[in-house]
């Protein structure tokens, strides 16, 4: 019998499922290595505490890529999209860690519903812009992020043995509240407490993994080709037939989806208060996915995996932190534009490829 | 009653009147040509006729279907497909993606079948896959069709939005200059490729042109434009020898 060439039966896979799947593995790889390394302990709790928020980092870069990488649209307002699937998906559990008692019912729920109020954001934002474009988009986003944070952070809720009360000005009025069952839900610029810690290491990886699933075959399928085409050229697009509309719907929908998706994550890991998705927090995203390779959705998860941890890992050197973190930012500018750099990559994955082959054979 | 029947188009920009009274009718399978000199208003007409303009009088029929202040999107699935004048292909698609993007009306799996891998997004993938090889190997660019259509060699790019363009299925193919900036020798290709589509597809064409060597070649009857109304209509021959149209592009 003739043995099967290793590099033939790769070869004939899409290069596009090929390249899936190495994003995949690497992400499955990396997660799991850590994940051993945690619980055998041979780690430090500064790096376990950083897994998790580096999967909804990861969720949030690569779902702002859709929008500014492979739709072309630059977003400045990814954090208001976070911002609203934390307080609903958060809030959602608080409510309910009582009535719904299983986790695995309950978390799924606030993750839907979370992630499905941040789509409505999306959908809402994004039909009185659609007729925007490149700079105007843009700070049109902008606006919409600090928006979304300011009315959070000036709303209070108190729920007693009557039901909810709301308000828009200061803590609710305390006459018509039944003291002995108060308890503050939402307190303006305070953080929200009581959501119950429902992110594990497990679910976080999950949820990175169902969302590159979902982009990344989004991408490589027929709306993705008309999302590309409109990038590369709206004009020719919709000479060809491609509705511009629909396709930006879709993107602006699947993109605040994610993005509140991993808000409800972080909800449920981390005490949230409205300030930490403000203006710096989208720019932060934003910086993944520039770094990352624009339209590249592994780079993605690799710029937010790198960056997020460096300036954690960092903080041994004190006041040279930032600084130092600027360097690395720069370097991987530098890098990211060189050619030399870009021929080693290509030329490094050949070697190992080679080398894999040559030992398998 | 003509396949292409557009009558009394007329747009202005500003006190400008680009296009005014513009008719013109076009036979099924005949080859047109719309000349004329410099800002006459030729691209003008086609953005009338695809949508990308509104035209502020007059109507566009097709094939017995009214055209008129339809969305270039509409105008694109009711049959005209059209090329441009400076090259505008999806750069950062390859070859076949491009062609795909083509197709991209003629297939109706939805988005989550498309995420979720389903079996209609696998026999329509690859029944496009299909399709879009063998609508390049037709116009010979099927050995390119992984490069990215940035990387094509010009005379290609022009050809790769021709497949384009007939991917959408029309009824009636604008090309707006597609000699322009070709040397001789892709110039009588371009000849070549032109009559070819317009044999093996049972294609109606309607082009703007300069090169007056292709426009005498291959073109029919013409329509000579001249600040925004119709000068000439008739057959090439004749209407190249019309000395109003020889002092249209050369003066008096």
């Amino acid at each position: 019998m003739k043995a099967m060439n290793p590099m033939k039966l790769f070869g004939s896979v899409r290069p596009a499922t090929k390249n899936k799947t190495i994003t995949y593995l690497m992400v499955l790889i990396f997660f799991g290595i850590s994940g051993i390394l945690v619980q055998t302990g041979s780690v430090g709790s500064l790096f376990t505490g950083l897994l998790v928020p580096m999967c909804y980092y990861i969720i949030m870069a690569v779902s702002l890529n859709l929008t500014v990488g492979i739709l072309g649209e630059l977003s400045l307002g990814h954090a208001g999209f976070m911002c609203v699937g934390a307080y609903v998906g958060g809030i959602f559990s608080l409510l309910t860690k009582d009535a719904i008692s299983q986790v695995w019912i309950r978390f799924p729920l606030a993750m839907l519903i979370g992630g499905l109020c941040a789509a409505l954001m999306g959908i809402l934002i994004g039909v009185p812009i659609l007729r925007l474009r490149g700079d105007y988009l843009a700070i049109v986003t902008l606006a919409f992020g600090e928006i979304i944070r300011k009315v959070v952070q000036n709303i209070y809720i108190v729920s007693d043995k009557n039901g909810l009360h709301f308000s828009f000005v200061n803590t609710v009025n305390p006459a018509s509240i039944d003291l002995a069952t108060k308890e503050e839900i939402l307190n303006g610029p305070m953080a929200v407490s009581g959501i119950p810690k429902d992110t594990t290491l497990w679910i976080a990886v999950l949820m990175v993994m169902i969302t590159l699933f979902v982009i990344m075959n989004l991408v490589d399928s027929r709306s993705g080709r008309a999302i590309m085409a409109i990038r590369d050229n709206r004009i020719a697009a919709e000479a060809t037939g491609i509705s511009i509309t629909r396709h930006k719907l879709i993107v602006f929908v699947t993109s605040s989806f994610f993005a509140g998706l991993a808000g409800v994550l972080y909800a449920h890991f981390s005490t949230i208060t409205p300030v930490k998705f403000d203006y710096n927090m989208s720019i932060l995203i934003l910086v993944f996915v520039v770094l990352g390779g624009i339209g590249n959705i592994r780079g993605s998860v690799i710029a937010a995996v790198i960056l997020y941890a460096l300036p954690e890992l960092l903080r041994g050197f004190q006041n040279y932190r930032m600084l130092i973190y600027a360097i690395v930012l720069i370097v991987m500018m530098l890098l990211n534009n060189n050619a030399k750099f870009i021929q080693f990559k290509a030329g490094l994955g050949r070697k190992l490829f080679h080398r894999k082959a040559k030992e398998a054979a | 009653m003509s396949y292409l029947e557009v009558t009394n188009i007329g747009i202005s920009f500003g006190g400008l009147r680009a296009v005014d009274d513009f008719c013109l009718n076009i036979e099924k399978g005949q080859l047109y040509g719309l000349i004329g000199p410099n800002g006459a208003g030729k691209t003008t007409v086609f953005n009338l006729l695809t949508g990308v303009y509104q035209p502020d009088k007059g109507k566009v029929e097709l094939d017995g279907v009214n055209l008129t202040g339809r969305s270039p999107v509409e105008i694109n699935q009711n049959g005209i497909a059209r090329t441009f004048q400076n090259i505008r292909l999806f750069n950062n698609l390859t070859v076949q993606d491009n062609v795909k993007a083509g197709l991209h009306n003629q297939n109706s799996y939805s988005v989550f079948e498309g995420i979720l891998r389903l079996p209609r997004y696998r026999r329509q993938e690859q029944a496009m896959d299909k399709r879009a090889v063998e609508l390049l190997k037709v116009f010979d660019l099927d050995q390119e069709k992984d490069t990215l259509a940035s990387n094509l060699p010009y005379g290609k790019q022009r050809k790769l939005e021709i497949v384009r363009a007939m991917a959408t299925h029309p009824k009636l193919l604008l090309l707006d200059e597609p000699a322009a900036g070709m040397n001789p020798n892709e110039t009588a290709e371009l000849m070549e490729t032109i009559q070819f589509v317009r044999g093996h597809f049972d294609m109606t064409i309607l082009l703007i042109e300069h090169d007056m060597k292709l426009v005498s070649g291959i073109c029919e009857e013409l329509t000579v434009l001249n600040f925004g109304s119709v000068l000439v209509q008739g057959n090439t021959g004749d209407v190249l020898n019309n000395p109003e149209v020889i002092t249209a592009y050369l003066g008096d």
